[in-house]
């Protein structure tokens, strides 16, 4: 297979006249986070395998604001919105996938309000109508036999009830599910949530990353699948902080589909 | 002479319930002290939610062993109450057992049959539920929230539940007509041959003061809800009914934000220009929310509504992991903060008098609200459809847009993306670098 991504941009498309077929949102962690831009390129490898006329914003894209509002800065959070709006609206958007669940909650939720109406999916949502509609085939043996246990995002799980989409997505890797005790609605957030990424912990016994990482543990999976660039790396500290990098890996749904299909 | 007793019983009733009704106007006049929301939308979702999650004690079960525990009380407190009918139509008309001279013995004896064994099983519960509380000691129930007051107001309304429940069993069983009919008397009947040896004097002498102490009882029960965590029984219902149909992860857009950007994004906006008449009206007193009277509504409606079990905070990440934030205390503390304004205005002829004190600091501190994730566990257990978030989220809008008063990490962060659209230091003409790298 080839190493070279397709990648184009919404400008490229509009010099052309024409429109894609979905709206890839990359997000800021998707774009500069070096963990997260793994994550992006495996999207990325199953978009151009299943031949999805994908555009990207690229140097256009900016932050979603969710992390803003979520911090109380409502001031900056809608005039990210409002930017980003305009941009969209401009090109145009009908359709916008993402990999990162707070820009979903945020441009499916929050952004029609302020005049920014689109289709918002989630990229295991999206793998899943691929896979549906033929367009994808997971066929690899890579997983066969491991033990891969799911991490729900809030984000995704509790703020939009989507518990089902990133766990049939693994069904196809022929891995075995494992589930946490906390587990969909239930599930413990990873700690990064509510713009926690960008500071220190308040004080307190544990870090929510480590006791999230010993739910996981219990299941003594091969995989921890995660389906947030944060979580991605919240979980991937836990691991490490437990010492366990060398027997467990944290990786997104999009890597291991990538990954079973020898992208 | 003999209208002595109903007249009695009237002035009871008329007192207890008087002074019931005066509060409740109180706490609705509280409630409204909060911005007005609209809840007209989804009515039909809000129904189905008023049936299933309050009627149905949906999220109720969803932990089985109080849940299960829970509902054999509920049940049993609402069916109870039929019997309630029969003693106030008995006390002010001066009949006995009125249910009989309407009812065949045996549809009358099928009911109270049932009242009977009800009344055993909330006994058998509350003395459960006390046994969780003082000896098991569950930890929901001993965190640092619950010392004093609310710990004793938990304990106090099942003794309430365990007098009443035994006065009602005592009242049928000391009631010597009613246990010739032996039709209805279940359980009864063996509590009545603890009292065998008694004259009949005796025994109509305790029947009656069971029957009294009983109906002031509930009268009483009924006065303490006020001052109580167990408002819940009542306002459970509207709360589901107000509570949020919208997707958990959506946050409301502050409307005049919207309005304040849309004219620094107008190019044709004119910066000098007066304001519109009445348009000063308009503009908010503050962004966010520092005490009670900048929540809304729902928020306070949410605050009278928590009975203070716990799921929330157990639930909570970061209460989990050993930090100050439990949102059980957010809504305790909204409501102690609610009562204390509400005094301040019954002390003030009807206008609040500044008291130097606010919800934000007075009460939760900020060290609570930034240890929020925002992953709406809490707001997912709560089995009455209550949103600690969204009184956190207010609070930490204060404190950013009036005060400045971020942890500096995020103020950071927040100039990050103000200066180059992403959280990090980076370069907005970096964003699609990856594509090569």
């Amino acid at each position: 297979m080839s190493n070279t991504l397709k990648v184009k941009t919404m400008a490229e498309f509009m010099a052309e006249g024409k429109q894609p077929e979905i709206l890839f949102w990359v997000g800021s962690a998707g774009s500069y986070d070096d963990r997260a831009k793994k994550i992006t390129k495996a999207f990325v490898k199953i978009l151009n395998a299943a031949n999805v006329d994908f555009a990207v914003l690229g140097q256009e894209e900016s932050s979603t604001g969710d992390v803003a509002k979520r911090a109380g800065n409502e001031f900056l959070f809608q005039m990210q919105a409002v930017m980003n709006i305009e941009l969209l609206n401009g090109y145009e958007i009908k359709k916008i996938v993402t990999c990162d669940p707070h820009s979903y909650n945020c441009i499916k939720n929050e952004y029609p309000s302020l005049g920014g109406v689109y289709e918002v999916c989630h990229h295991t949502q999206y793998i899943n109508q691929l896979i549906d509609a033929g367009r994808l085939k997971v066929s690899g043996e890579a997983y066969k036999g491991k033990r891969i246990t799911f991490h729900d995002p809030c984000y995704l799980g509790r703020a939009n009830s989507e518990y089902n989409a990133p766990r049939t997505v693994l069904q196809n890797t022929k891995a075995s599910l494992v589930e946490m005790k906390r587990h969909k609605s239930t599930a413990l957030c990873c700690g990064a949530g509510g713009a926690q990424m960008f500071k220190e912990p308040e004080k307190g016994d544990k870090d929510i990353n480590v006791l999230r990482t010993e739910d996981a543990l219990e299941t003594n999976p091969n995989i921890i699948a995660t389906g947030c660039p944060y979580c991605n790396t919240m979980m991937t500290d836990g691991i490490k902080a437990k010492e366990k990098e060398a027997k467990i890996e944290v990786l997104d749904v999009a890597e291991l589909i990538a990954n079973s299909l020898n992208l | 002479m003999t209208y002595i007793p109903n007249i009695l019983f009237a002035i009871a009733l008329v007192i207890g319930i008087g002074y019931f009704a005066k509060n409740i106007k109180k706490l609705i006049r509280n409630i409204k002290l909060g911005h007005d929301v609209d809840a007209s939308d989804n009515k039909s979702q809000r129904w189905k939610n008023v049936i299933n999650i309050a009627l149905g004690q949906s999220k109720m079960v969803r932990r089985p062993i109080s849940g299960i525990l829970h509902v054999v009380v509920y049940i049993g407190f609402i069916i109870i109450n039929i019997e309630v009918l029969e003693i106030i139509i008995d006390g002010l008309f001066g009949t006995h057992r009125i249910g009989l001279e309407v009812l065949p013995v045996s549809v009358y004896g099928f009911l109270i049959g049932t009242f009977e064994v009800l009344a055993c099983l909330v006994l058998v519960t509350v003395i459960i539920f006390w046994i969780r509380r003082n000896v098991i000691k569950l930890a929901r129930f001993m965190k640092s929230e619950m010392k004093g007051w609310p710990k004793t107001d938990g304990n106090l309304i099942l003794y309430f539940e365990v007098v009443l429940m035994t006065l009602f069993l005592v009242m049928n069983a000391t009631d010597t007509q009613f246990q010739v009919l032996n039709s209805g008397n279940i359980v009864s009947q063996y509590i009545a041959s603890w009292f065998s040896g008694m004259s009949e004097g005796t025994l109509h002498l305790v029947e009656r003061s069971a029957w009294w102490i009983h109906i002031l009882g509930i009268l009483v029960f009924l006065n303490y809800l006020y001052f109580s965590k167990h408002l819940h029984i009542l306002l459970a219902f509207p709360n589901v009914f107000y509570g949020s149909v919208k997707p958990k992860g959506e946050f409301n857009n502050l409307e005049a934000v919207t309005n304040e950007v849309k004219m620094m994004m107008d190019p044709d906006a004119d910066p000098f220009a007066a304001p519109a008449e009445g348009a000063e009206d308009e503009v908010p007193a503050k962004f966010g929310a520092s005490d009670v009277l900048d929540l809304n509504r729902v928020q306070l409606l949410n605050a009278y509504t928590c009975t203070e079990c716990g799921r929330c905070t157990s639930a909570c990440p970061a209460n989990l992991t050993g930090k100050k934030l439990s949102p059980r205390k957010i809504m305790m503390d909204t409501r102690d903060r609610l009562e204390e304004v509400g005094k301040n205005i019954d002390a003030n002829n009807g206008a609040f008098k500044d008291d130097g004190k606010q919800l934000l600091g007075d009460y939760i501190t900020h060290e609570e609200l930034w240890a929020c994730t925002t992953c709406n566990a809490c707001v997912e257990e709560c089995p009455v459809s209550i949103n600690p978030l969204s009184i956190i989220l207010d609070m930490r809008r204060y404190l950013v847009m009036e005060q400045s008063a971020a942890p500096t990490e995020l103020n950071n962060m927040m100039s990050n993306i103000e200066n180059n659209g992403a959280p990090w230091p980076y370069n907005q003409m970096d964003r699609l670098n990856w594509k090569d790298e």
